[in-house]
């Protein structure tokens, strides 16, 4: 197997690895949030990336010139992924308001620094 | 109406019984009639069932289907019947007992008791008429909960640490053994009814159902079959009529009633001789029998004392079932009734002790002979029986225990029956000397409150009556196949 | 026209009704009684539905296949009905509709006014995203719904904020582990897109099969993706399933949200993660590939004890009864994912037949101690002390509620539990039946610490029976954990029959 010809699946895994330990290591929550999105547009870049056809064209219709038929790329995972940003930008958005509202009930967007507040306060 | 539709009303009229208790909480006279009539007529309709069984009528009712392949269903048989006249019967002499003990005790709560009792006692009759091990194992589960309120009745520390045990070592028994046992029948038989002769027959090897009757008995919390034993001695934190209940009515009368039922009809008794299924548990029960009577000995807490020979007692009973030869089912159904009456009538003694002197200790009794003669000749007469000295009711069962256990070739368990007899007059025998003999330590003469002492002759007279008509319970248990 | 359109109505009429939410109906009740209206219309075709997969009512003509605006299969999105997905939609829209009925007052106290319709409108599109979950037969679809739903759901957690601002935090980690989950189902549709060239469930599951059968032959291509993608697909649904040790976001969420929300998201969300996984492992990948390579039955089966001993552990230790309940959802959702981990006709029954018994008997729990957060201080061991006096027709609905998780006879919850270990006793296996015991007992030891408190001598003159809109719904929900134990004949063949349905493999 040529690792070196896979490099798609090498740049998705590295985004989503970094993404990943953002989620996870890091304690600003927007951070956090930045985390998800690298993890997030890995998956994407993968998936697109999947769809290339061999010397295929953009999956754009046009009339060939010269020749009666043309070689695509798919289409459908490019037109998947869209819907994939979609929902990761409304999940981004919903994910900001809530740490605009956390910042507003904590004065804080550190996990830690928000968890040692829930524990000194009373419950 | 078909003798089917009797059985369902004679488990349907406690349950009215509490709904018309519950109405009439606000008035203490008319809720205690409604207890007591309500008692009178589940037993005049379980006892016009005996004369259908008799002539040979199927009485079954099927209720509705629970889970395919497993209804909620009636068959009443000899041993159910049996069960169920001692557990109607006996619970309008409790309930007559507790209106005097309740009031003499000035004890709160009154009408949550007597509701949660009539409850009970419809689940117990549920217990006696199942038809298959489904509904039986329903109505088992209902009764652990009916009976935790009065267990914790007084609500105090102490009671709700006994209810935890009693609703623990109850419901983690059944859940661990009994349930998985029942699930495994219904793999292995394809159903879980009542059958004369078992279901098991051709359907598993001898280690299986060796391993299967374990989950049964020790699933069986209620037979307190040694480990599984503590939560009686812990129960005896509440009000006396209920120990009573607990003892003699339903509750331990359940448990072993389930083993009874479950080793005729489930694995059918010519089945366990053949695969000796049931012989290491005949020892566990000899063990329980003997360690239950030592330990008697050794309390001094009368409620306890009594608890723990009720354990021994119980052991009896299903040492005779493991025997697996018919009469020693045939005394271990005797016995039901047997100690039913011995030991009601020791708990009715301590409980009007309680209430006449308040106290609970066997080294306080001193005297109490003369200062509470009729309770104290009825708790003398009453260790006769569960003794099993004639001429009352307890001598009959355990000489057919024991007849049982010779004939099935466990003659060194025959041996053990006698040395628990000697063993229960060692534990019960002293209480009553110590009253007649010993010098009283003061002398009020106050006996039991007139409402105690009547059921106390009743059941005592019971016991006695036994001896001479065993014939007619006999003729009653023939029909067990 | 109404009956054979019903698959597309039942997800678009909640859907415009959301929509509709926040433009017309703003004010006082409003909101509320809309919401109460959509969600009960979808029970309503819920149970249309139910009748025609069972043939009482006629169907549409390409039933079961019903193509989104006749686009042809397999390019268009499809919505298919199967036995499995119609139970599930009856028990999604019942759970829905009584406890939108009962919310009422409750989310009056715990929501500012000038957001509730906003907070209905969330309410009923997280609904819709789960109803849609169940119908469509589209694998991408069902990761745009499962992703609509879950941020709803993110939504409605985090609106806790006005009683306690620990909910943000909680709507946070939800909302991470959430998303991260749907991204590895994400991953998990690709991977067998890559394999199969189609979103199309049935048409995945026929190209599978042929994948398959070469295998069989000894030629074992795609072999390794298809390995990746079950390893993903566990992952990922075991996330939103809250299956141990993917659980971490279950109790503060379920303990900070509003209290409706939590009676509505306990009785739905993890249910619909159960159906999906069915739905992949079972219907899309099938038994012999989800189950035989990677032995992912029995890590099912151990995560799954571990879920079950782990939550009632958890579940004794705590004095907040919300969150008691929550740890008690972990070892529920344990119950079902023990059934098809499984993975035998009986097993499948079991799970099937808990998600209904789960979801009402939780969904009622939680609805219980919303009336207890309406009329009492909080919702604690000592807030609860003496309710069983104040509150007796509430509490005794809790009282049932709680012997329905024990899995006592009469309740829904002795009928599933009765089915697991008929179903492990058959296999021979042990794990599941201790893990089912043990489950039973320590939820006795956590339900009955609760009782106990509830049923103390009073201590609060103060407190009122709930509202009866609230009494009545808890009622119609534990109602309905009795009803379904005492007669379990009907739940039993509906979920056998979805049981073989998936066990066969493929539409």
């Amino acid at each position: 197997m040529n690792w070196l010809a896979r490099y798609n699946d090498w740049v998705a895994i590295l985004l989503m690895m970094i993404g990943l330990y953002a989620i996870v290591g890091r304690k600003n929550l927007v951070k956090k949030l930045i985390g998800l999105s690298l993890f997030q547009t890995g998956i994407f870049l993968f998936f697109i990336s999947i769809g290339k056809v061999d010397g295929g064209t953009a999956p754009v219709y046009f009339e060939p010139a010269g020749r009666d038929w043309v070689r695509y790329s798919n289409a459908l995972p490019t037109a998947l992924i869209l819907t994939g940003i979609v929902v990761s930008v409304s999940t981004l958005a919903v994910a900001l308001a809530i740490t605009v509202s956390l910042h507003r009930a904590y004065g804080t967007v550190e996990v830690d620094e928000i968890e040692k507040a829930d524990q000194d306060a009373p419950s | 109406m078909n003798a089917g539709h009797l059985a369902a009303l004679a488990f349907l009229l406690p349950l009215l019984g509490t709904a018309l208790v519950v109405l009439c909480g606000r008035r203490p006279n008319l809720r205690e009639a409604m207890t007591i009539l309500t008692g009178l007529a589940t037993f005049v309709l379980v006892a016009s069932l005996v004369p259908r069984l008799h002539a040979g009528e199927s009485i079954r009712m099927d209720f509705f289907e629970v889970l395919p392949g497993l209804p909620l269903a009636f068959d009443v048989e000899p041993l159910g019947l049996l069960f169920a006249l001692v557990a109607s019967g006996l619970w309008i002499l409790t309930s007559c007992y507790s209106i005097g003990y309740m009031r003499a005790h000035h004890e709160e709560h009154q009408t949550r008791f007597y509701a949660f009792f009539a409850i009970a006692i419809s689940c117990a009759i549920g217990i006696a008429f199942s038809g298959n091990v489904f509904t039986l194992f329903l109505f088992y589960e209902a009764l652990t909960l009916s009976t935790y309120p009065l267990v914790t009745h007084h609500g105090s520390e102490a009671a709700a640490k006994a209810g935890r045990a009693y609703l623990g070592i109850l419901v983690t028994t059944s859940v661990a053994f009994l349930f998985t046992g029942i699930v495994w029948t219904w793999i292995i038989a394809g159903t879980v009814e009542f059958r004369p002769g078992g279901i098991l027959q051709g359907k598993t090897n001898p280690l299986t159902a060796a391993v299967l009757l374990g989950l049964y008995v020790f699933g069986t919390g209620k037979a307190a079959v040694m480990p599984f034993h503590r939560w009686l001695p812990n129960a005896m934190v509440a009000p006396t009529p209920v120990s009573a209940l607990l003892h003699a009515v339903a509750v331990v009368k359940a448990g072993v009633f389930t083993v009874l039922k479950v080793t005729v009809y489930v694995f059918g008794i010519d089945f366990l001789r053949e695969t000796g299924a049931s012989a290491w548990l005949a020892w566990v029960a000899a063990a329980t029998m003997i360690l239950a009577g030592l330990v008697a000995l050794t309390r001094d807490g009368l409620k306890e004392r009594l608890a723990y020979s009720t354990i021994s007692q119980l052991a009896y009973i299903v040492l005779g079932a493991m025997v697996a030869h018919r009469l020693g089912i045939i005394g271990g159904a005797l016995h039901i009734v047997a100690h039913a009456f011995g030991k009601i009538t020791l708990f009715f003694c301590a409980g009007g002790i309680l209430v006449a002197t308040h106290k609970t200790k066997v080294s306080e009794l001193d005297g109490l002979g003369r200062t509470m003669p009729v309770t104290m000749s009825a708790f003398f007469l009453a260790s006769l029986s569960v003794i099993g000295l004639p001429p009352f009711g307890g001598s009959w069962s355990k000489l057919l225990l024991a007849m049982g256990a010779v004939q099935a070739g466990h003659a060194p368990l025959a041996w053990l029956l006698l040395a628990g007899s000697l063993l229960s007059a060692a534990y019960l025998l002293p209480i009553s000397a110590r009253a007649f003999l010993a010098p009283p330590k003061d002398d009020h003469r106050q006996e039991a409150p007139a409402m105690c002492l009547g059921p106390i002759c009743f059941t005592t007279a019971g016991a006695l009556a036994l001896f001479f008509l065993s014939n007619p319970i006999h003729r009653l248990l023939e029909g067990i196949r | 026209m109404l009956r054979h359109n019903l698959p597309a109505l039942i997800v678009v009429v909640p859907l415009l009704g959301g929509i509709l939410t926040p433009i017309l109906f703003r004010r006082g009740a409003r909101p509320w009684a809309w919401a109460t209206f959509v969600v009960a219309s979808t029970f309503a075709l819920s149970v249309a539905l139910l009748l025609q997969v069972r043939g009482v009512l006629p169907a549409w003509s390409a039933y079961p296949s019903y193509p989104m605006g006749s686009w042809p299969i397999p390019w268009g999105i499809e919505l298919r009905l199967d036995p499995l997905g119609a139970f599930v939609l009856v028990i999604i829209s019942l759970v829905a509709t009584v406890v939108t009925f009962a919310a009422r007052r409750s989310l009056e106290r715990e929501i500012p006014e000038d957001r509730r319709h906003f907070f209905y409108a969330v309410w009923i599109l997280c609904i819709t995203g789960f109803l849609g979950i169940t119908i469509t037969g589209d694998a991408f679809n069902v990761y745009v719904l499962l992703e609509t739903a879950s941020l709803a759901s993110y939504i409605l957690v985090g609106m806790g904020r006005d009683r306690d601002r620990r909910a943000l935090k909680a709507s946070v980690n939800y909302l991470l582990l959430g998303s991260i989950g749907a991204c590895l189902i994400l991953l998990g549709i690709g991977y067998i897109y890559m394999v199969t060239g189609t979103l199309n469930m049935a048409d995945m599951a026929a190209r599978l099969g042929e994948i398959r059968a070469k295998w069989e032959g000894g030629e074992m291509i795609y072999r390794r993706t298809v390995m990746v993608a079950v390893a993903f697909f566990a992952v990922g649904i075991g996330l939103k399933l809250a299956l141990f040790p993917l659980h971490a976001w279950l109790p503060d969420a379920y303990t900070y949200a509003p209290s409706m929300a939590s009676a509505l998201l306990a009785g739905i969300s993890t249910k619909v993660g159960a159906y999906v996984a069915m739905r992949f492992f079972f219907t899309v990948l099938g038994p012999e590939v989800s189950f035989r390579p990677i032995p992912t039955g029995t890590i099912l089966q151990w995560c799954a004890a571990a879920g079950i001993v782990y939550g009632s552990l958890m579940a004794l230790r705590q004095t907040e009864v919300k969150r008691i309940l929550a740890y008690s959802s972990v070892a529920q959702v344990g119950y079902i994912a023990l059934g098809i981990g499984i993975a035998t006709p009986t097993g499948l029954q079991g799970s099937i037949v808990h998600l209904l018994n789960h979801a009402i008997t939780k969904s009622g729990l939680f609805v219980a101690l919303a009336a207890v957060a309406l009329q009492a201080k909080g919702t604690t061991l000592v807030d609860l002390r003496g309710l069983g006096r104040r509150m007796p027709v509430t509490m005794a609905a809790f009282t049932a509620g709680g012997l329905g998780l024990i899995g006592i006879p009469m309740t829904a919850g002795f009928v599933s539990k009765w089915y697991l270990v008929k179903a492990s006793i058959e296999q021979g296996l042990i794990l599941p039946v201790v893990a089912v015991v043990v489950g039973s007992l320590l939820a006795l030891a956590y339900v009955w610490r609760v009782v106990e408190a509830v049923y103390q001598p009073s201590a609060d003159p103060g407190v009122r029976e709930a509202p009866w809109s609230v009494v009545v719904s808890t009622w119609i929900l534990i109602g309905a954990s009795l009803f379904f134990g005492l007669h379990a004949t009907l739940t039993s063949r509906l979920s056998l029959e979805a049981a073989h349905a998936l066990l066969r493999g493929g539409p």
